[in-house]
């Protein structure tokens, strides 16, 4: 009898499909429903980011940062802004930082609350996306409160932040801090122990500590696979050092895991959003250095030399003195870096960025290997793979 | 100045003294480079020695100096959780010398390699996956090349008559425009004709 030969078949996933999280085409090779190979195809959304940041002043550079995780915005200026100081030997008042620490965690929460509800949505619940949605509705009214803008905020500068609080907004985060913990409740309720949801993940896209670090894993997937590694505990920055807050560590590191870390890591930054709330002192929220920080606006109608520095900083902006630095903070998706280089001009002579989520994408192939199909989606929701920092 | 870093810049330099070119420790950072060749050996060591304990590689990217004989500097971050301490290595080539690939000492090393490759045009010996990644398929230059010009050489759009995407020419409705910031008076000591003359009357 002749052996029926089963040639493997290829298979486009995306890039226009709606569980692709943005722009990715996975190439995928299949043996019937059986993944056999996965290929990333990235790049859809490049934009040239370190490339046009040459190619802009220090202070230009920083909207460019919103727009790499759009998720959470907030954390990518902070790196910048972190290694910017370190160049130039300048340290963020008390006040700054803790508001910087506050915004960086309301953007922990926009990211966690998005990533938990779309990977929900990817695995059939639909209801997790509606009720997730307005928390991160509420938090955007926070940005706009103090900046203007609700997502791509700008508000993070080297030496501080550029506005301090508005009256009453302090207390209306507070407010939110207490009625949040009843929606992460809701969520847990609706998926933690939901017989279908952990069909889906439990022993999913699973690796193992030691594959998680050669793989350059961070953030909550490294945490998911069992190591116990937070940069904010790790090498804090800001007023890190001074809060205190528990970092939750997975034991599987699939995607049950992974969907588990996140959901505490919520309840920890509403923790740190409360300490920085008590804690905050009052004073300057940027560095008081005309050099670098803008002087107030009504300074400036009255000193000539108020004026010229607005002008100064406006128009060339700052030089940062010659020298390179590769500064990380935690963002929400995990080790967010920038390596950057200056030459003593008003722009950086390299800036490369160091997106979190590239590493995880590329192990892709590894964690869909032997899966099915319907596998990849999962594995895809539970990386928090957003294509903005990722192609940059 | 961190004693426990510099303990462990001497430590590496006397580990690898053949092969390391200069120890450098700016803003409480540590910086080795090495030599283009030994880049595996170095990597082996620093991943698998028990004092060092680098674990992941974070970074893999290029820096491009075009003033320089070997114009590119290709850096690699490593990370040590168990030493909580950074490392950065470094080592230099050119547009022709292929630098040796890492894939084999960290499995992540392949795609920062690959976009390496993709935006500098450095090729890495050995890479199982050479591709392209970040740019557009069919794309041609190495976009962070300091002499690639930011406006790019072709755009595309979308041809009603033929119905599909055809690549131009860029053609920009208003000149690029790039500003000079650098002052005459702090930035460049340019020297202007007849200063030298001030400076000959001094020595008299």
């Amino acid at each position: 009898m002749a052996e029926t030969q089963i040639k493997n078949f290829t298979l486009n996933f995306g890039p226009q499909h709606p569980s692709a999280h943005g722009v990715l085409r996975l190439v995928l090779e299949m043996d019937g429903e059986t993944i056999e190979r996965a290929d990333p195809h990235v790049g859809l959304l490049h934009r040239g980011t370190e490339k046009l940041i040459e190619y802009k002043s220090y202070l230009q550079a920083i909207p460019y940062f919103d727009r790499l995780d759009y998720v959470a915005p907030q954390n990518q200026e902070h790196a910048f802004a972190l290694a910017v100081e370190k160049l130039l030997g300048i340290q963020a008042p008390l006040r700054g930082q803790y508001i910087r620490v506050l915004y960086a965690e309301i953007g922990r929460i926009l990211n966690h609350i998005f990533t938990v509800c779309a990977f929900a949505m990817d695995v059939g619940a639909m209801t997790p996306m509606l009720w997730g949605f307005e928390q991160r509705e509420i938090l955007m009214e926070f940005c706009e409160r103090v900046c203007g803008a609700r997502l791509h905020m700008n508000y993070f500068r080297p030496g501080g932040v550029s506005l301090d609080l508005p009256a009453g907004l302090a207390d209306d985060i507070w407010k939110w801090t207490e009625e949040f913990p009843k929606c992460i409740d809701d969520l847990e309720n609706l998926l933690t122990e939901n017989r279908i949801f952990k069909q889906r993940c439990v022993d999913v896209g699973a690796l193992d500590a030691q594959q998680a670090l050669d793989w350059g894993f961070s953030g909550p997937n490294l945490r998911a696979a069992g190591v116990a590694w937070d940069l904010r505990k790790a090498q804090p920055y800001d007023v890190y050092d001074r809060l205190d807050f528990d970092v939750p560590v997975g034991k599987h590191g699939d995607c049950y895991d992974r969907y588990l870390v996140r959901m505490y890591e919520l309840r920890e930054s509403l923790k740190i959003m409360r300490q920085c709330l008590q804690d905050m002192p009052p004073g300057p929220v940027k560095v008081d250095d005309r050099k670098v920080a803008p002087p107030p606006r009504a300074e400036m109608k009255h000193s000539m030399e108020a004026l010229i520095h607005h002008f100064k900083l406006y128009t060339e902006g700052y030089h940062v003195p010659e020298g390179e630095t590769y500064t990380v903070v935690e963002a929400p998706k995990g080790e967010f870096g920038v390596y950057l280089v200056a030459d003593g001009t008003n722009r950086p002579y390299r800036c490369k960025i160091r997106p979190p989520g590239y590493a995880h994408l590329q192990a892709m192939d590894l964690l869909c290997r032997g899966h099915m199909l319907a596998d990849v989606v999962a594995v895809l929701g539970s990386l928090d793979i957003v294509f903005g920092e990722i192609d940059r | 100045m961190d004693l426990a870093l510099r303990d462990l810049g001497e430590y590496v330099q006397a580990a690898m003294q053949a092969v390391v070119v200069s120890v450098d420790f700016p803003r409480d950072e540590l910086v080795v480079v090495v030599q283009r060749e030994a880049i595996v050996r170095v990597l082996t060591f620093l991943r698998d020695d028990v004092n060092c304990q680098f674990k992941q590689l974070m970074d893999v990217c290029g820096v491009d100096y075009p003033g320089r004989v070997e114009r590119f500097e290709v850096v690699y971050n490593l990370l040590s959780l168990t030493q909580n301490r950074r490392i950065r290595i470094k080592l230099t080539t050119d547009e022709q010398t292929p630098v040796p690939t890492v894939t084999g000492v960290f499995s992540s090393a392949g795609w920062w390699e690959r976009e390496t490759w993709d935006l500098f045009g450095i090729w890495f010996r050995d890479n199982p996956d050479p591709r392209r990644i970040l740019s557009d398929y069919g794309f041609e230059g190495h976009p962070l090349r300091k002499d690639f010009p930011l406006t790019g050489y072709v755009e595309v759009r979308w041809d009603d008559e033929q119905r599909r995407i055809v690549y131009e020419p860029v053609k920009l409705t208003q000149d690029f425009r790039n500003f000079d910031f650098l002052s005459p008076w702090e930035g460049v000591q340019a020297l202007l004709p007849g200063d030298e003359k001030a400076k000959q009357g001094e020595k008299h």
